[in-house]
Parts: structure tokens; sequence; C-alpha cells
């Protein structure tokens, strides 16, 4: 259901990243959405498309989705196992398993066709009025994808 | 050309304003909960117990998040209770911005408790960090004993389970032991709450954590 503003993010986001390294087009959009989110795959493929359709920027460009796993180590006896998106618990002690893998919503990587290599991303940046590439980047190196609990604790 | 995109989380923004708005809920010591439920499992008849349980102790606020009206506002109005209300126009979820904006009329320097009634709705506020201190949230017995395996997102986020109208466990033959061990699957450190809102049934043991995790932060 809150696909669409999910994708609206991502379309932003890429956006973003393409105009300031001076990108006329994007060929594809990779991301790495984990099983234990409440995201469905069919649902972000649609929105992409019926956000991108009529964007110049985007049109005939692909969206792939690597749903990912969870995985978690279990707080009592250490071991790293797989499961389901039903049983958190250890598979050897049944003790409380911490999620390692399995909650990310993240976007991994584009692809962009830039016209003018030889130009560089700071003037492609100031071009497309673009100023905050600084904060982007910092901004993507915020950890998300495998925090302990849905809600950190302040 | 391919751009390395870092992992950038998708709902990095959400994620910025949620930080802001635990900085300041810690800043000005008030608890935020985010109370997530279907609709007509109770929400606002569990906030209305809660609020008894604790008025006198604490000084208390509700922002109400629905799509449309402000029913909810006004029932929490009428106990004498700052509220309020956010209508997110169609959104089945509420964002740290829609936070941000409904606490800058509520008096937080005066408040030690936040009391989130978030939109009627079992999978798509899981998503989203609002700020709060803990998110928890409400079944209720005519739901069924197997919701938990139907929305593990939501069993997994809550930090703590309120089982509301569990007078009307014989009439909807709700199986509590399966529902209790699908729970321990999925969270075994979740505590589960018994209550009868309406009748003010089971809301003490609920108060009672609610107010040991309040005066942490105090």
């Amino acid at each position: 259901m809150h696909e669409l503003g999910i994708m609206t993010g991502v379309v932003d986001s890429v956006r973003e990243a393409a105009l300031a390294n001076g990108a006329c087009k994007v060929f594809k959009v990779s991301l790495r959405v984990g099983v234990m989110t409440e995201v469905i795959e069919e649902s972000l493929t649609f929105a992409y498309e019926a956000l991108t359709e009529h964007d110049p920027l985007f049109s005939g460009s692909e969206l792939t989705v690597t749903m990912v796993e969870p995985r978690s180590r279990c707080t009592a006896c250490g071991l790293e196992f797989s499961h389901d998106r039903y049983h958190v618990t250890c598979p050897d002690c049944g003790g409380l398993g911490r999620l390692l893998e399995g909650r990310e919503l993240c976007i991994d990587s584009i692809e962009v066709d830039i016209p003018d290599e030889a130009s560089s991303p700071d003037e492609a940046s100031a071009a497309a009025g673009n100023p905050d590439l600084d904060e982007a980047s910092a901004a993507a190196s915020a950890p998300f994808a495998t925090q302990d609990t849905p809600s950190p604790q302040a | 050309m391919k751009i390395d995109m870092h992992s950038q989380p998708i709902l990095d923004k959400n994620n910025r304003q949620a930080q802001a708005n635990r900085q300041l809920f810690a800043q000005k010591q008030v608890f935020v909960l985010d109370l997530l439920a279907s609709p007509g499992s109770g929400k606002t008849s569990t906030i209305l117990a809660t609020i008894e349980a604790l008025r006198d102790e604490f000084n208390i606020a509700v922002i109400e998040g629905d799509i449309a009206s402000n029913v909810d506002a006004v029932k929490i109005s009428a106990q004498g209770i700052a509220a309020v209300q956010v209508n997110t126009g169609g959104a089945c979820h509420l964002e740290s911005q829609m936070i941000r904006q409904a606490v800058e009329v509520l008096d937080l320097d005066n408040l030690d408790l936040i009391i989130i009634e978030n939109v009627g709705n079992l999978v798509c506020p899981t998503d989203f960090d609002l700020g709060e201190n803990a998110k928890v949230m409400i079944l209720s017995v005519p739901e069924g004993d197997d919701k938990p395996l139907k929305y593990p997102g939501v069993f997994q986020a809550a930090e703590a389970i309120i089982l509301n109208k569990v007078d009307t466990m014989p009439v909807f033959n709700f199986d509590n032991e399966a529902f209790t061990s699908a729970v321990a699957q999925l969270n075994p450190e979740a505590p589960i709450f018994p209550i009868s809102a309406t009748k003010s049934e089971g809301v003490e043991a609920w108060a009672d954590w609610l107010r040991a995790r309040i005066e942490s932060i105090q």
C-alpha cells in the first residue's frame, strides 16, 4: 500500500544523484529490499512504472529489486542462522535472534548516460541547480540496512 | 556509467527527521509511544483507559492519525487531554515530518507522555520510524489468533503487545495458546497484556509497564 510513497523517495534520490553526476538519462535502478520489511516487490515495480512513465530522464529505464532473505545471530549462543518471516528464535537453543540482514530498504546503484564524460560532476551539479551533492553523499553513508531493531531507542 | 549509491536508505528523509524528533523528545524528557493496530481494534478506547490509569502521575497528550475526520481527537479532548489531529489525506501511515508538525502545537516542556495513535493498519506504519521511544501494538480478540502469522512485521516491531477485548474470547474461539506461541516465535521479548479497555480490566499491568518506561527516561 505504501510502495508508491516509498518509490517517490527512490525516484527523487535517483534524480538527485543522476543530475549531480551530469547524467541525461537513467537506464537502470537497483534496489535491495529485505524480506522482513512490509514491502511487496510487484507493488514497487508498479509504482516505479507509474511514476517514471512520462519522465524523460527515466523513460525506458529498468528497475531491479533484489530481495534479501533474513539472517539473525542468536543473542544467547551466538549461532548465525537463516530463517523465514515468522521464526526469529534460534533453532539450536531457542534464544532470541537479532537480525543481521533482512530489513534493508536501500538503493544499491544506478546506471546512467552521461553525455560529456569530460565535464566535472561539480559543474554538472551546478548546471542542474543541485548544490546538495555533499549532503546527499553524507546521507548515503547513514547505516540502516542491518540495524538491530526497527525503532532504535534514544 | 554506473553510480554506486552506497546502499542509500530509501526512507532516508523520514529516518533523518525521525532522528531529529527523537533528539527533541529526549531533550524535553517526553516519552513518545507509537500505537499500531487495525481499525476497530479499540485504539481510542485503550488510549482513554491508559489516560485514566496514568493521568494523576503524568501530563499526557495524544496525536491522532487518521486518513480523515477528527472524531477521535474530539473524544480525547472531551477528557481534558490535549489532542492533535493529523489527517494523512489518504496515506496509510504517519511519517516523521507529520509528527514534527503536530508537536509544534504541544507544550513539550510540560509533557511526560505523548501517545501517537497511528493510522489503523497493521502493515505500512511498521516501516516508518517516527522518532518514538517505543512502538506498541494492539490486537483485538475478534481479529483472530492467526494474525501474527499474517502480519509478522508489526508483531516484531512492537515492544509490547496489548490483546484487547479479552472478555469476548469464548465467543470468537480465540486460541490464546496458539497466539502466544506464534508471538513467542516472532518476538520472544515482548510482553503480552490481555485487557478489556472498555471495562477497564487488565489495564494495571499495561499501565505499570508504560509507567516504568516513562520513568526510565526522566
